[in-house]
């Protein structure tokens, strides 16, 4: 019986949802002290002095540090991916030590032997600040006359990245219509339920740092460590226990990470540091904020010629470890999007602000891209007075499966584009919907829908293309296959998951491959002593890399106990046939042997081949030729309240194509969990800063995170084109559903309001933005004011 | 998140709370629910040196009905409300705002007389409590008093309430003859507070004219205010359509110097938007009364 494609219940969940998981905050180690950051108030500041003496005094405490105390050890935080030579990397220290740059930079820690010791302590260090003008927003802060962040990036400027793909000014000279739009990606807080947090331990007779830390990168997080302090990697061992969800927001090597460790060895003791929400919003990295300028050229008949983009995108105080990659080639190479677009011109400034850093949140570059050119197609459409299906359609690529080059360079792998819109369009009645909306129209009721046909890169990646495009690390993926002589099965995966489902995945797939049950196969992540070298999750990556270097060790194992039977029943090996775990002789059921009495005749080892080791496992690594490249098309349908611009969700349809599927049930969850936290940056959520780098939506109090009743029931279909990157067919599903919903929910609020001339509405689409558009249209209510 | 250090008594008895207010005075704060006063002393914003947690005391609970009118305890939760069949006969609107406050966690520990004693000005209770001219019953070891809804809001976060005053029970008045009353609010997508809230309790007389209406707007300005200008236009007409749309294009009226600016929305918005859902408001009081 094979369990590929079947919706087993996830078997991660009763320990986690009855409260027997173990996260971070969940280990307590024997003399374990308590770790408080201090934080800067301000968003740009000169540290003129720090005096901690009040804090070492308080009842509890063991010590404090200040940037200048252990900078020394501390090191500065690497950047990751570095575009070219020109590329700014200033000093990113864990600890500052002259100058904060952002509310929240961390100035000195408190340890003490109770967290509420720690806490109160840390309030009586006193810093003594020179406060310096701050700047917040990416194009403000290229002005000539703007505060300066960092002598080595002169005018604040990080990067700048550009790609050119056929001939913009080419497309312009031909085109009948040019259309143009400011574009701004709003800033986002990821919010993964479980904030960070580290547990530190240091073994003075081994001279071991091992460390619980909340990631999804262990085995980089060991590395980059080892980059940053000198303590050698074989003397590291990262943790990463539960991960109660990240989003991306966990992908990167933070301060408090090298911070808790090197307090630890300096001070002998485990060390023990829970990130707080508050804490969260400022010193976790945020996502997106961009402000683009786009065109679009294209031609009467609805013949899309080409796209031009400028982004700022504003990187924050400093580069946080993949953050050049985002903004650049997970956005640029990603304009050409499902169409025939000849001509793609992108130019990217990478900008230093006092705000926190930005780097990869769920998408990572493409819910930019896809928003952009989903609403500039939505915008030419208008211009030209087409209707945006049809010029989508007439613009679109048409199937293929070997492979599809766009000028940005990339090649698609496999795709079906029109065959995804088409079952969109089975699964809603557009053009009734367009008789709704007139009829609702003259009853001044304000309906209005939206599309978005994308397509997104995932299973990242082709290291040796990640490299030339300037990864610092490869980015393959490994598995390791012990068969125990008892039959059951530990899987040691480098993935590490945060809520994906990994374990039931990865099952699914042992089970169906050795015919051993579910419950005796075990799935370990996210330890760096007990896995091989892994890279990690993030990019929609697991199923599509991990899950490829899990099939080849399978494939491995079941090889080696193949030779093993035929030689046990004394047969050729290319007579033994191997079906759901059994190895049977051809043509005679009756001489068999199931997979387990193999293993076990694999650790006896009494009667193997000449020359075969003992044992049965396996470790492979997995490095994909290409990305695997997932698309669909989502339907927005939206109703806004005439009276007070309220938006509300009426209907959201996703046909949404990751090639094969492992386990629908898993993959539809991260769909809708995807779409959500699209809804949610298309409706709601906002990081927004003042003029001095205060953030101001510093909690959830001001943050606005999607409500389950605010959110209609989701339709979800699927169209499934293999991919032929890696050997289950499989792309990856665990950002597509964020990429896609911002353009149709923005798509769908902007159709509604079209009749009156609205060409674009900026995320999040809130109620008083659309009021102050029905009001300067003069259709809002009629009100004495 | 950790507060900073504090004393927490909890007393089983009014007297035993009052006698340990006496003592403790401003120091003290008393912890009806907590929903608003916990966050602000983790967050460091607010550091009582001791808490009186009235919880444990049965009698501030309960919810009773005569023909004087509705009588809450101060301690009863916003879930407790929304489904007391007691409340939602004889003052619908208290059950439906009740029901609308923040989310399942909030609503079953936040208390009305929590939420009245700590003003916030977007908070739903207060604009309910001015709606239907309800009276704080405010007591000490020595002796009680009312204080009318009226003149129970002094300022942002203020009442009228006393520092050794603890707030025991909420009136409301029996309403006579064709009553009703409703709230409506357009709420902050982040706290689920009011951007907007309006109350109104809207008399009909035996002609079909309006013989009393208050009307009361949250969430716009410093605190939950009377919207006395839109009230004089309904008394004594025939509530239709366009006497309710005039009436509630002064809701804000009174407000226009107070308007509060945040992130969420401006104080033109805000004003704005007080109109329409005082429309939605009245409309539905008016339904229920006849």
């Amino acid at each position: 019986m094979t369990l590929v494609g079947e919706s087993v219940k996830r078997i991660e969940d009763p320990r986690l949802i009855t409260g027997k998981g173990t996260y971070v905050a969940d280990v307590t180690l024997p003399g374990m002290l308590y770790m408080t950051v201090v934080r800067s108030p301000h968003g740009h500041a000169n540290i003129k002095n720090i005096d901690v003496s009040a804090a070492t005094s308080y009842p509890g405490v063991v010590a404090a540090f200040t940037g200048a105390d252990i900078a020394e050890q501390l090191g500065s935080l690497p950047v990751g991916w570095v575009l070219d030579e020109d590329m700014k990397q200033p000093p990113h220290p864990p600890l500052a030590v002259d100058k904060v740059r952002i509310v929240g930079d961390a100035v000195a820690v408190v340890v003490a032997e109770t967290n509420a010791a720690s806490v109160e302590a840390a309030e009586l260090v006193d810093v003594d600040y020179e406060v310096l003008p701050a700047v917040t927003d990416a194009v403000k802060a290229q002005a000539s006359d703007a505060p300066q962040l960092h002598e080595e990036a002169p005018g604040n400027l990080a990067f700048t990245w550009e790609i050119e793909g056929g001939s913009w000014d080419e497309a312009v000279k031909n085109a009948d219509v040019v259309v143009k739009e400011k574009i701004v990606n709003q800033r986002l807080i990821p919010n993964a339920i479980e904030t960070r947090g580290v547990v530190a331990d240091y073994n003075p007779g081994t001279d071991q740092i091992t460390m619980w830390t909340s990631t999804q990168i262990p085995h980089l997080i060991r590395l980059l460590f080892t980059l940053v302090t000198g303590h050698p990697e074989s003397k590291v061992r990262i943790i990463a226990p539960e991960v109660g969800g990240a989003f991306g927001s966990k992908l990167f090597l933070y301060a408090e990470e090298v911070i808790a460790g090197i307090v630890a060895k300096q001070i002998g003791k485990p060390v023990k540091w829970i990130e707080t929400r508050q804490e969260n919003y400022l010193a976790t990295a945020h996502g997106r904020d961009h402000i683009a300028f786009a065109e679009m050229a294209g031609n009467k008949d609805g013949e899309i010629l080409g796209i031009n983009v400028v982004v700022n995108a504003n990187m924050g105080a400093y580069l946080s470890t993949f953050a050049p990659l985002v903004p650049t080639i997970l956005f640029g190479i990603m304009l050409a999007g499902v169409y025939k677009m000849p001509n793609v011109k992108c130019k990217v400034l990478g900008v230093f602000t006092n705000t926190t850093p930005t780097d990869a949140y769920r998408g990572a570059g493409r819910p930019e891209a896809t928003f952009l050119l989903e609403r500039m197609v939505d915008r030419f459409a208008q211009e030209i007075g087409r209707d945006p299906v049809v010029v989508r359609r007439k613009n679109m690529i048409n199937a293929f499966r070997n492979g599809y080059e766009v000028p940005t360079g990339v090649m698609y792998d496999t795709g079906n584009f029109k065959g995804a819109l088409n079952k969109a369009l089975e699964n809603f009645d557009y053009q009734g919907f367009r008789k709704e909306q007139r009829e609702a129209r003259r009853n001044g009721k304000l309906l209005g829908v939206g599309w978005s046909t994308y397509i997104e890169i995932t299973g990242m990646a082709p290291s040796a293309v990640a490299a030339s495009l300037g990864a610092g690390a490869g980015l393959w993926e490994s598995s390791t296959v012990r068969v125990h002589p008892t039959g059951s099965v530990s899987v040691y995966a480098g993935t590490a998951p945060s809520g994906q489902g990994h374990e039931t995945s990865f099952a699914q797939m042992v089970s169906s491959e050795l015919g051993v049950p579910m419950e005796n196969i075990e799935v370990h992540h996210g330890d760096t002593d007990k896995q091989q070298f892994g890279t990690g999750t993030f990019g929609s990556r697991s199923l599509a890399v991990g899950g490829a270097a899990l099939h080849m060790s399978l494939a491995k194992v079941v090889a080696k106990a193949k030779t093993i039977a035929a030689h046990q029943m004394g047969v050729p090996e290319k007579q033994v046939e191997y079906s759901n775990g059994t190895f049977i002789v051809e043509d005679i059921p009756e001489r068999s042997l199931a997979f387990g009495d193999v293993a076990l005749e694999a650790y006896l080892a009494k009667d193997l081949p000449p020359g075969m080791e003992p044992g049965l496992e396996a470790t492979s690594f997995f490095d994909p030729d290409n990305f695997t490249w997932p698309f669909g098309a989502h339907v927005a349908i939206v109703e806004i309240d005439p009276d007070t611009g309220d938006v509300q969700l009426k209907r959201y349809l996703a046909v949404d194509d990751v090639g094969n599927v492992m386990n629908p049930m898993i993959v539809d969850g991260m769909i809708h969990g995807g779409v959500v936290q699209g809804i949610g940056q298309a409706l709601w959520e906002n990081a927004v800063y003042d003029d001095d780098g205060q953030l101001l939506s510093g909690s959830m109090l001001d943050y606005a995170l999607p409500n389950a009743k605010n959110l209609p029931f989701f339709e979800t279909d699927r169209t499934v084109t293999p991919t032929k990157v890696n050997p289950l067919g499989a792309k990856g599903a665990g950002e597509a559903g964020t990429i896609a919903a911002c353009p149709a929910i923005v798509n769908a609020c902007v159709d509604a309001l079209k009749h009156l001339g609205v060409t674009h509405i900026d995320m999040p689409v809130t109620s008083e933005k659309v009021w102050r558009i029905l009001d300067e249209k003069g259709k809002a209510h009629p009100r004495r004011k | 998140m950790v507060t900073n250090n504090f004393e927490y008594f909890a007393p089983e008895s009014f007297d035993e709370a009052a006698q340990l207010l006496a003592k403790y005075r401003d120091t003290a704060k008393i912890l009806a629910g907590g929903q608003s006063l916990l966050p602000i002393m983790k967050l460091r914003l607010a550091a009582p040196e001791v808490l009186i947690d009235l919880s444990h005391v049965p009698e501030l609970s309960e919810i009773s009905s005569n023909g004087d009118g509705l009588t809450i305890g101060s301690m009863a939760t916003y879930y407790e409300l929304s489904q007391s069949a007691v409340v939602q006969k004889a003052a619908p609107a208290i059950a439906e705002a009740a029901g609308q406050v923040a989310d399942v966690q909030v609503r079953n520990r936040g208390t009305i007389g929590g939420s009245l004693s700590h003003s916030d000005p977007a908070g739903d209770m207060p604009a309910v409590f001015l709606a239907l001219n309800g009276a704080a019953v405010a007591r000490t070891r020595r002796g009680t008093r009312e204080i009318a809804s009226d003149r129970f809001f002094v300022d942002l976060l203020t009442t009228a309430l006393r520092p050794t005053e603890i707030m025991t029970q909420i009136k409301i008045p029996v309403a006579t003859g064709k009553t009703g009353s409703a709230y409506s609010k357009f709420e902050n997508k982040a706290s689920h507070y009011a951007i907007a809230g309006v109350a109104a309790q809207v008399t009909l007389g035996s002609d079909g004219t309006v013989t009393a209406a208050r009307v009361a707007v949250t969430g716009v300005s410093s605190k939950s205010t009377r919207a006395k200008r839109t009230e004089r236009i309904l008394i004594g007409k025939e509530p239709t359509a366009s006497v309710i749309r005039r009436a509630s294009d002064r809701a804000a009226a009174e407000l226009q110097d107070d308007l509060t600016e945040d992130i969420h929305a401006s104080g033109e918005y805000r004003s704005y938007l007080a109109t329409v859902i005082a429309e939605r408001a009245i409309t539905a009081a008016v339904e229920r009364a006849r």
